[in-house]
C-alpha cells in the first residue's frame, strides 16, 4: 500500500481519466501509454531505457513485493516516466532487498500512480493504440491536464536516444583475449543485462550512439552489436547513416532498436505497433530449427517485413501476431533480432541466442 | 505435424475413487482428455471405477469399463480392447502406478501397446528417490540430503549424518502417509518404528529437514518437439512441512524476484528434460530457503495433478486437454488458446489477478484425530478464488469455505480468557507455530492482539509479505470499528478490495449483512466483472470465465437472451461431493441444448463444472448471498437452479426468493419443510405416512420420558444439524444422557430429535424425477448394510438385490405420494428402512442427491438433464420419460473410507457419513457386481485362509449359515467364545481366539501376522463396540477385508463363492445399456 495518501489523476489524450493515489516522487509525467505483462521484475522494466518517453502500466496487480535489488537493475535510474500500478507492495525483508520500489521511484525523480483499474487500462489501450498522457499530483482538474496531453509529442520522430547513450566509449568486461575478440556496441540506452550477456563471449566496447562508424572500425572490432534502445528508429538518422558505413565491412547483430537500425540501414521500413509488444511470455519460432521458445518482448516499433530488401531472410517470427522478430543476411552479414533474448525480467530461453551469435560472427570472418 | 495416423485407439485409466489426495481434479482432467482425444478422430477406451464421474458418462469415451482399477482386471480389458496407445498421465498416482506395473509386468509389451505422455522409465525415474535424486544433480540441482534405512541401527546411522530434525518418510506408501517428523532421538525412535511397520518393503528414507523454507510449484508443458513451457507458478502461503494439498497456495508467485522465478523455471525446464517427460505435462516442486536463497527439488508428478487442475482454473489454460493431445503428437505452437481464439497454446500464461487456493479440512468428522497438519494430506476439498488483490481473493476463499465462517475472526469461545498478558501472548504464539486449519484465523488474532508482522513471520515462517497482507486485513477491521457510525464510500470500497465480507463489516459496525449490502448499494461500492483471459488483458478473449472484483469497469455484456443460473456445490467435503458437481455440470448441458444460456458460479477448482468449456458463462466465485446477488444482477438470469449444489446452493434459496429472484422446480417453501426433521416429521404424521417414532426434547426430563414411550435403542440429533452430523445411536439412558449434555453444551436450548432406532431394517433409497405432474421413480436401491449406516457409507445394489418386489413397489408408490403431495418439480430423493413387511420413510430430499450419477450410469438416462428439462417447465413424457425404467444388469456401489489417513479414529459405521468416494461394479447379477465393486474399492477379496468371525447373539443364527458356506469353501474359522460356541454347536471346526481385553495372542496379533483373510465383526451396544475398535482398526490398516453388519457378511461370503466360481469378466457400460435398450425395445 501506497505510504502517501495524496490524490493522482491519469488523463488519457482521449478524454479517459483514472484517479488514484500518488507513488514515488511528487512531480507530474508524461508520456506514451504502455502495459507490460509481466508478472515479475518490476525493477528490470522500470530501470530500461528503452521506456524513455513512455509510462508503463504493469498489469500484474501487485508491484514492489520483494523490495529493490541493485545488481538487478538494468540502468543506473529509471528509463520509464512513470510507473502505473494496480497496488504498490511495502516490500517485507526478501534477504536480498536494499530498500523499497517507492524510495526508489523517489530517489531519482520518477513519479507514479496505483490503486487504478489498470485493467481497464489496459483493455482500453489495446483498443485504441498509442496514446499519450498526462500523470498528474499537483493539478487533479483533467481539462488542463487533457489540454496538455494533446499538445504532448508523438513517438513517431523523436530521437530518445540521445538521452541514454553512454558519453564516452567505454569497455565492459574482461579484456580481449584468446576466444574473446573484440565487440564493438553502440549504445542506444543499451540494458545491462545485455552486456553481461555478451561479455560472456566477447570483450565489449562500448560507443555513444552518434560515433562515427570509422571511429568504430578504428578499433578493429570482429562485429559491431546494436543496443536497444527507446524510441522511434527511424528519426534516429546519424545511426542509421553509421551502420549503412559499416554494412558490409563488419558483420551487424543487434537487438530490438539495434535490430530495427539495422533493417532501416538495409533500405527496410519500420512501422509503429498499435500497442507493442511488451512482456514475457510470446512464443518466438526460429525459423532455421522451427523451435518455438518464450521470448521477452518490449518494442513499440517493428520492421515491415513487405520491405525487406532480396537477399534478406526472417530468422525469428512470433506466432502469437506473425510479427517480424528476427532478420538475417549472408551479404553483407548481419543478424539481429526484435525479441530480448537477454531475458530481464522473463524467461531464459533466448539466452542461446548469444552463443549462437559469437558462432555466427566467428564463421563470418573466418 | 497433424496428430499421430499411425495411431487410432487410445486407452485411458482413471483415479478411481475419491479418497484424501486424490479427488475430484482427475475427473476435471481426464473427461477433458476422453473428450479432446474423441474430437481429434480417436478411439478411446476408458477405465474407472467411480460411477460419479462426468469422465464415466457414456458419451464420454467410446467404450468406459466401471471395473476395479487392479492389475489383473486392467489386463483383461487390455487384452479385449488391445488399443495401440496407452495414456497412463490422467488417472493420478492411481493410474501413473497402474500404468507402470503393466509395463512392468510386460502386459504392454506382449500386447504391442505403446505408453504415450510417460513411458516406464521416465516414470520410474520421477518416481524413485535414487533415479529422481541422479537427474536432479545432472541438472546442477538439488534435492534434501537423505539416505534409506531398513533397521534401526541404520536409520540412526543416518541421523547422525543429518541432525534434527529430521523427516521420515516411509517408503512406497500412497500420498505420505506414515510420514512425519522427529525434533528428538525418542521422536525419531517411534517415528523410524513407524515408518518402517507402515512401508510394504519395510524401507523408510530420512532426509534432511527443510521445515519452514518456502514451497513453490511449477507446472510445465513440453512437446514431442521439446517446446516447453511454464503454465503457472504456485506459491505456498504456509512453508515446507505442510502437504502442499493442506496448504493455502497462491498463483502466481508472490514473493520472489524475477531472477529466482527464472531459476526456477530453468531448472523445471532443464528436469523435465533430463527426467525425459516427452509430452505432457508435469508438476514440480521446490523450496528455497527464505535466509540465504538455497534452493532444493522435493520432488516431480509427471502427470496431471491436484495442482494443475487448479492451475487451468487459476490461468484458463487446460493443462490436461492440452497434455492429452501433445501425447498424440501436436506440438503447442499447432494448438490454439481457445481463451483468444487467436493466438496459439505455446505461450506462458500472464495473470492480472491473483488466484488463492484454501483446503477444506472435516475434522468434525473425525473425533479425536488430531488436527495438526503436516507431511501427510488431510484435507477432503479445496476452494479456489480469484481476486485483483491476494487480500480479495484470501477473503473470497474463506467464505467459499462454508466452515461456519466468513472473515479472519474466530469465534470468541476458542481465545480462552483469564489469561495474564503473558500467557496471552505465549498462547498466541504457540498457534502460530503448530499448523492447524485453523492457523490463518490465529494469525488475524495475533495481529489484531498487537503481533508485530515479524514476531508472526518469525513464529509461523509465513513469508511477511502475506502476514502483511493479513495485517492490513486486521487493519481495515479496525477502522471500520472505529467509524462504525460513519461508513464513507472511501472506508468501504478499502475493505472490499481488501477481501472484508458484508458479515464482517456488518459485525464490527452493528448491522446485519443486508444492511451493509444497502449501504453499498447506496454508496455505489458495487462489484464488477473482470475476465480470465490468460493474457493479461493483451488479446480479445472469447472464452466468457469471470470473477468479481471492485474495480471499475465491468466486462460482462451482452445478456439479453433467455439464461438460467446454477449454484454449484462449493468445496467437496465429506457428503458434498462429485456427485453434486455431476449434476450441476449436464443441469447446463441441458440448458444449452434447449438454447438457454447458462451460467455456472462455484468456487471448486477440481470440479467439471468450472471448466469454462461447461457453461455459457462460468463465474468462479463464493456461493454466498453477497457474492452471487451482483452476479444476478450483471446477467438477469429467468431463474435460479439450487437443486444440484447440495446445501451449499439449498442454503441460498431463501435469501434468493426473498430477493425476488426465481427459484426454478420446487419451491424454496418445500425444500425448506423437508430439510427441517422438526417440521417434516409433523407434515408426514398428518399426511398419515409411516415414520419411526420420534420426538423432540427440550430438556433431559423431556428426553428420558420420550425414550422410555419409544424405547431404546434410539437414534438422536440434534434438530439443527443437518447432513447427519452428530448422529448417534444409544442403546441405555447413560448414553443418552452423555450424548445429550454434548450436544447442549454448544447449542443450549435447541431441540434434540429422538426416534426409534429400527435395528436390523434394511435400507432402501430411491431417486425420483417429477415435472410437477407425473413422477418417474428412476432407482429403487437396497442398501447392502443395515439402517443405522449412514446411505453414503453402505454398499448399494440397483436393482434390489434381496428384498421383495411388493416392497419396491411399496416404496415407488410412497415416492409418487410423497412427490404429488410436496409438489416436486425436478429431483426428489428419499430413504427409507423395511422392518417387519414395514415400510418407514426415514428422508425426503426435494433436490438431487448423492446417488443420481449412480443411477444415471445404472439405468442409462441422463437423470439430472431429464430433471432440469422438468424444471424448464418440459413434462417428462415429452422428454420420453413415461414409465419407470427396468434394468437388466445389476450395478454395486461401494464407499471408500478415509480411516487410514485418520490414524487414532474409530472405523465403525454408523448414521454419520465418513466416505469421501465411492466405486461401482457392474454385471449381469448381484454377487459380481459386488464383487467387481469390492475390487473396486480396493477389498481383495480372498480364495482361501481363515476368516475370523465374532458376532451378537441376534446374528448368531444368520451367521452360523455363514459360517457353513465359509468352511464348505474351505476357510477355517477363528471365533471369539460365544460365537465359537455356535459354530461349535452345529458341529463345524473352529479355533478359538481371545478378544483384545483377554490377554495374548489375541485376534490382533494374528491380524498382524497375516493370519487372517476375512474380518466379520458385528458389535452391539457402546461397550462391545469399543472392544472391537482394535479388531476394526488393524483391519483397516492391514488391508484385511472387514465388514460390521450381518447383512455385508453375507454379501461378502456369496462374493467369495462367485469368485471362486469363475474369473470375472469385465464389461463395457455402453455394452449394458444398448442390451438394456434392446430389451426395452427403445433402442
Ligand atoms: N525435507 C523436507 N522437509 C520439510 N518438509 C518436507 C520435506 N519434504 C517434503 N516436505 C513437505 O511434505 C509435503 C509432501 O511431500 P511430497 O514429497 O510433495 O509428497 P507428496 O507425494 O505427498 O506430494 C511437501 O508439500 C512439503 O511441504
Ligand atoms: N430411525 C432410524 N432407524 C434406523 N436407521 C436410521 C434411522 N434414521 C436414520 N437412520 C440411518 O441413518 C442414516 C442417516 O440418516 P438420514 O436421516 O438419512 O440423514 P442424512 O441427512 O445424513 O442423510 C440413514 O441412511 C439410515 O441408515
Ligand atoms: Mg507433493
Ligand atoms: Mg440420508
Amino acid at each position: 500500500m501506497s505510504t502517501g495518501s495524496n490524490k493522482a489523476i491519469l488523463v488519457l489524450e482521449d478524454g479517459r481519466t483514472f484517479v488514484g493515489q500518488g507513488i514515488g516522487a511528487d512531480s507530474d509525467a508524461a508520456g506514451e501509454l504502455v502495459f507490460n505483462t509481466s508478472m515479475a521484475g518490476y525493477l528490470e522494466i522500470l530501470t530500461d531505457p528503452s521506456y524513455v518517453g513512455q509510462m508503463v502500466v504493469m498489469t500484474y496487480p501487485h508491484i514492489g513485493n520483494y523490495g529493490i535489488h541493485p545488481e538487478q537493475m538494468e540502468s543506473e535510474r529509471p528509463g520509464a516516466e512513470a510507473f502505473i500500478v494496480r497496488e504498490l507492495s511495502v516490500p517485507q525483508g526478501h534477504w536480498r532487498a536494499t530498500g523499497s520500489l517507492e524510495e526508489l521511484m523517489r530517489a531519482c525523480g520518477t513519479p507514479g500512480i496505483h490503486g487504478i483499474d489498470t485493467r481497464a487500462l489496459t483493455l482500453h489501450i489495446r483498443q485504441a493504440g498509442p496514446l499519450r498522457a498526462i500523470l498528474s499530483r499537483t493539478e487533479l482538474d483533467p481539462n488542463p491536464l487533457l489540454e496538455r496531453a494533446r499538445s504532448l509529442p508523438r513517438m513517431e520522430g523523436r530521437d530518445l536516444v540521445s538521452g541514454v547513450t553512454c558519453r564516452e566509449p567505454h569497455d565492459f568486461g574482461a579484456p580481449p583475449g584468446a576466444g574473446r575478440p573484440l565487440l564493438g556496441v553502440y549504445d542506444f540506452g543499451v540494458k545491462r543485462a545485455i552486456l553481461q550477456q555478451l561479455a560472456e563471449y566477447f570483450a565489449l566496447r562500448v560507443y555513444p550512439s552518434n560515433v562515427p562508424a570509422k571511429e568504430v572500425l578504428a578499433d578493429s572490432p570482429v562485429a559491431v552489436f546494436l543496443s536497444n534502445g527507446p524510441g522511434d528508429p527511424a528519426a534516429l538518422s546519424t545511426p542509421i547513416s553509421n551502420i549503412k558505413s559499416l554494412l558490409g565491412r563488419v558483420p551487424i547483430t543487434g537487438i530490438c532498436l539495434g535490430h530495427q537500425l539495422a533493417a532501416l540501414a538495409i533500405g527496410a521500413r519500420t512501422y509503429k505497433m498499435k500497442f507493442g509488444h511488451h512482456g514475457g511470455n510470446h512464443p518466438v519460432q526460429d525459423l532455421t530449427t522451427g523451435s518455438v521458445r518464450i521470448g521477452v518482448h518490449n518494442h513499440s516499433f517493428a520492421v515491415d517485413e513487405k520491405s525487406l530488401p532480396p537477399g534478406v531472410r526472417v530468422s525469428h517470427r512470433s506466432l502469437n501476431d506473425e510479427t517480424l522478430e528476427g532478420l538475417a543476411c549472408d551479404d553483407p552479414p548481419l543478424w539481429t533480432v526484435q525479441y530480448h533474448p537477454e531475458a530481464s525480467p522473463g524467461p531464459h530461453d533466448g539466452y542461446d541466442l548469444f552463443p549462437a551469435m559469437k558462432d555466427w560472427l566467428l564463421n563470418r570472418i573466418g | 505435424m497433424p496428430p499421430r495416423t499411425d495411431i487410432h485407439h487410445i486407452f485411458i485409466i482413471g483415479s478411481g475413487p475419491i479418497v484424501i489426495g486424490q479427488g475430484c481434479e482427475f475427473d476435471y482432467s481426464g473427461s477433458q482428455a476422453c473428450r479432446a482425444l474423441k474430437a481429434d478422430g480417436y478411439e478411446v477406451t476408458l477405465v474407472n471405477s467411480n460411477p460419479a464421474t462426468i469422465m464415466t458418462d457414456p458419451d464420454v469415451a467410446t467404450r468406459t469399463y466401471v471395473e476395479p482399477l487392479t492389475l489383473e482386471t486392467v489386463t483383461r480389458i487390455l487384452e479385449i480392447e488391445r488399443p495401440d496407445v496407452l495414456l497412463p498421465t490422467m488417472g493420478g498416482q492411481t493410474g501413473l502406478n497402474l500404468g507402470a506395473d503393466l509395463a512392468r509386468e510386460g502386459v504392454l509389451d506382449r500386447l504391442k501397446i505403446e505408453m504415450v505422455g510417460a513411458k516406464r522409465d521416465v516414470i520410474e525415474r520421477a518416481e524413485d528417490r535414487s533415479l529422481f535424486k541422479k537427474c536432479v544433480e545432472s541438472i546442477g540441482l538439488q534435492v534434501p540430503a537423505s539416505g534409506y534405512a531398513r533397521s534401526e541401527a541404520e536409520a540412526h546411522a543416518v541421523g547422525e549424518t543429518l541432525g534434527y530434525p529430521l523427516i521420515i518418510r516411509p517408503s512406497f506408501t500412497l500420498g505420505g502417509t506414515g510420514g512425519g517428523v522427529a525434533y528428538n532421538r525418542e521422536e525419531f525412535h517411534d517415528a523410524v518404528q513407524r515408518g518402517l511397520r507402515e512401508s510394504p518393503r519395510h524401507e523408510i528414507l530420512i532426509e534432511e529437514s527443510l521445515l519452514g523454507w518456502k514451497e513453490f510449484e511449477l507446472e510445465v508443458m513440453r512437446d514431442s518437439a521439446d517446446n516447453a513451457s511454464i503454465i503457472c507458478t504456485i506459491e505456498n502461503f504456509d512453508p515446507m512441512g505442510i502437504h502442499t494439498g493442506d496448504s493455502i497456495t497462491v498463483a502466481p508467485a508472490q514473493t520472489l524476484t524475477d531472477r529466482e522465478l527464472q531459476s526456477l523455471r530453468d531448472g523445471s525446464l532443464a528436469l523435465i528434460r533430463a527426467v525425459g517427460v516427452e509430452t505432457g505435462g508435469s508438476n514440480i516442486q521446490f523450496a528455497i530457503n527464505p535466509r540465504n536463497g538455497d534452493l532444493r527439488v522435493i520432488e516431480m508428478n509427471p502427470r496431471v495433478s491436484r495442482s494443475s487442475a487448479l492451475a487451468s482454473k487459476a490461468t484458463g489454460f487446460p493443462i490436461a486437454k492440452i497434455a492429452a493431445r501433445l501425447a498424440v503428437g501436436w506440438t503447442l505452437n499447432e494448438i490454439r488458446n481457445e481463451v483468444t481464439g487467436e493466438t496459439p497454446a505455446c505461450f506462458e500464461p500472464a495473470l492480472d489477478y491473483v488466484v488463492v487456493k484454501m483446503p477444506r479440512f472435516n475434522f468434525d468428522k473425525f473425533p479425536g484425530a488430531r488436527q495438526t497438519l503436516g507431511l501427510e494430506m488431510r484435507s477432503v476439498g479445496e476452494v479456489m478464488a480469484i481476486g485483483r488483490t491476494f487480500r480479495e481473493a484470501l477473503g473470497k476463499a474463506v467464505r467459499s469455505l462454508e466452515t461456519g465462517t466468513d472473515g479472519l475472526d474466530l469465534p470468541p469461545e476458542n481465545i480462552p480468557d483469564g489469561l495474564s498478558e503473558e500467557e496471552r501472548r505465549s498462547f498466541l504464539e504457540s498457534q502460530l507455530v503448530e499448523a492447524t486449519p485453523d492457523r490463518l484465523w490465529w494469525l488475524a488474532e495475533a495481529l489484531r492482539q498487537d503481533f508485530s508482522v515479524e514476531e508472526c513471520a518469525e513464529a509461523s515462517r509465513i513469508d511477511p509479505w502475506f502476514v502483511d497482507q493479513v495485517a492490513q486485513m486486521v487493519m481495515l477491521e479496525k477502522k471500520i470499528s472505529l467509524s462504525a457510525d460513519s461508513l464513507d464510500e472511501d472506508l468501504l470500497r478499502k475493505a472490499k478490495r481488501s477481501g472484508l465480507s458484508d458479515a464482517t463489516i456488518g459485525r464490527l459496525s452493528h448491522r446485519d449483512e443486508k444492511e451493509v449490502r444497502e449501504l453499498r448499494r447506496r454508496l455505489n461500492v458495487w462489484p464488477v466483472f473482470k475476465r480470465v483471459d490468460t493474457c493479461a488483458g493483451e488479446f480479445e478473449a472469447i472464452t466468457p470465465y469471470f470473477y468479481s472484483s471492485y474495480e471499475e469497469e465491468t466486462e460482462v455484456r451482452d445478456v439479453d437472451d433467455r439464461s438460467i443460473l446454477i449454484l454449484g456445490s462449493g468445496p467437496n467435503r465429506i457428503g458434498q461431493g462429485l456427485e453434486f458437481d455431476h449434476g450441476c455440470v449436464h443441469a447446463s448441458l441441458a440448458l444449452k441444448k434447449l438454447g438457454v444460456r447458462s451460467i455456472m458460479v462455484n468456487s471448486n477448482p477440481s470440479t467439471v463444472s468450472t471448466d469454462y468449456d461447461v457453461s455459457d458463462h462460468l463465474y468462479f466465485e463464493p456461493i454466498t448471498i453477497e457474492d452471487v446477488l451482483p452476479i444476478i444482477e450483471a446477467e438477469r438470469p429467468e431463474g435460479v437452479i439450487v437443486q444440484f449444489g447440495g446445501q451449499t446452493a439449498l442454503k441460498l434459496a431463501g435469501a434468493l426468493a426473498e430477493a425476488g429472484i426465481p427459484i426454478l422446480g420446487t419451491p424454496p417453501e418445500v425444500i425448506d419443510l423437508t430439510e427441517d426433521r422438526g417440521r417434516f416429521q409433523v407434515w408426514m404424521e398428518s399426511m398419515g405416512l409411516l415414520q419411526p417414532e420420534s420426538g423432540a426434547a427440550l430438556t433431559v426430563e423431556e428426553a428420558i420420558a420420550l425414550a422410555k414411550a419409544i424405547g431404546y435403542p434410539l437414534i438422536v440429533r440434534p434438530s439443527y444439524v443437518l447432513g447427519g452430523r452428530a448422529m448417534r445411536i444409544v442403546y441405555e439412558e447413560d448414553e443418552l444422557l452423555a450424548y445429550l449434555q454434548e450436544a447442549w453444551r454448544a447449542g443450549a436450548g435447541r431441540a434434540v430429535l429422538i426416534d426409534r432406532f429400527l435395528e436390523a431394517a434394511i435400507e432402501l433409497e430411491a431417486d425420483a424425477i417429477s415435472d410437477g405432474e407425473s413422477t418417474i421413480v428412476v432407482g429403487v436401491m437396497e442398501l447392502i448394510e443395515e439402517a443405522g449406516v449412514h446411505s453414503g457409507d453402505s454398499a448399494a445394489a440397483l436393482p434390489p438385490h434381496s428384498v421383495s418386489p411388493d416392497i419396491v413397489e411399496t416404496v415407488k408408490d410412497l415416492v409418487r405420494t410423497l412427490s404429488r403431495a410436496l409438489g416436486i418439480v425436478g429431483l426428489m430423493n428419499m430413504q427409507f428402512a423395511v422392518k417387519d413387511g414395514q415400510v418407514y420413510v426415514l428422508e425426503v430430499n426435494a433436490r438431487a442427491s448423492r446417488t443420481v450419477p449412480f443411477v444415471s450410469k445404472t439405468v442409462g438416462l441422463l437423470v439430472a438433464q431429464l430433471a432440469t428439462r422438468a424444471m424448464m417447465g418440459i413434462p417428462l413424457a415429452e422428454s420420453g420419460l413415461t414409465a419407470d425404467p427396468e434394468v437388466k444388469h445389476v450395478a454395486v456401489k461401494e464407499a471408500v473410507m478415509p480411516f487410514r489417513r485418520f490414524r487414532d479414529v474409530d472405523t465403525l459405521l454408523g448414521p454419520e457419513m465418513k466416505s469421501t468416494g465411492e466405486v461401482m461394479g457392474v454385471d449381469l447379477d448381484f454377487p459380481t457386481a459386488y464383487v467387481k465393486a469390492q475390487l473396486g474399492a480396493g477389498m481383495a477379496l480372498p480364495h482361501s485362509g481363515r476368516a475370523f468371525l465374532s458376532v451378537r447373539n441376534e446374528d448368531k443364527p444368520a451367521l452360523v449359515a455363514l459360517a457353513e458356506e465359509l468352511h464348505r469353501m474351505g476357510f477355517s474359522i477363528l471365533a471369539t467364545k460365544g460365537t465359537a460356541g455356535a459354530i461349535r454347536a452345529v458341529g463345524l471346526p473352529v479355533e478359538r481366539i481371545l478378544k483384545v481385553r483377554e490377554g495374548g495372542p489375541n485376534i490382533v496379533d494374528r491380524m498382524i501376522n497375516g493370519d487372517v483373510q476375512i474380518v466379520i465383526n458385528t458389535s452391539l451396544g457402546r461397550s462391545t463396540v469399543r472392544d472391537a475398535y482394535w479388531v476394526r482398526r488393524a483391519a483397516v490398516d492391514l488391508g484385511i477385508p472387514y465388514t460390521t453388519t450381518i447383512a455385508g457378511a453375507s454379501a461378502l461370503v456369496r462374493g467369495i463363492q462367485r469368485l471362486k466360481e469363475r474369473p470375472l469378466v469385465p464389461q463395457y457400460l455402453q455394452a449394458f445399456l444398448k442390451e438394456q435398450a434392446r430389451l426395452q425395445g427403445t433402442a
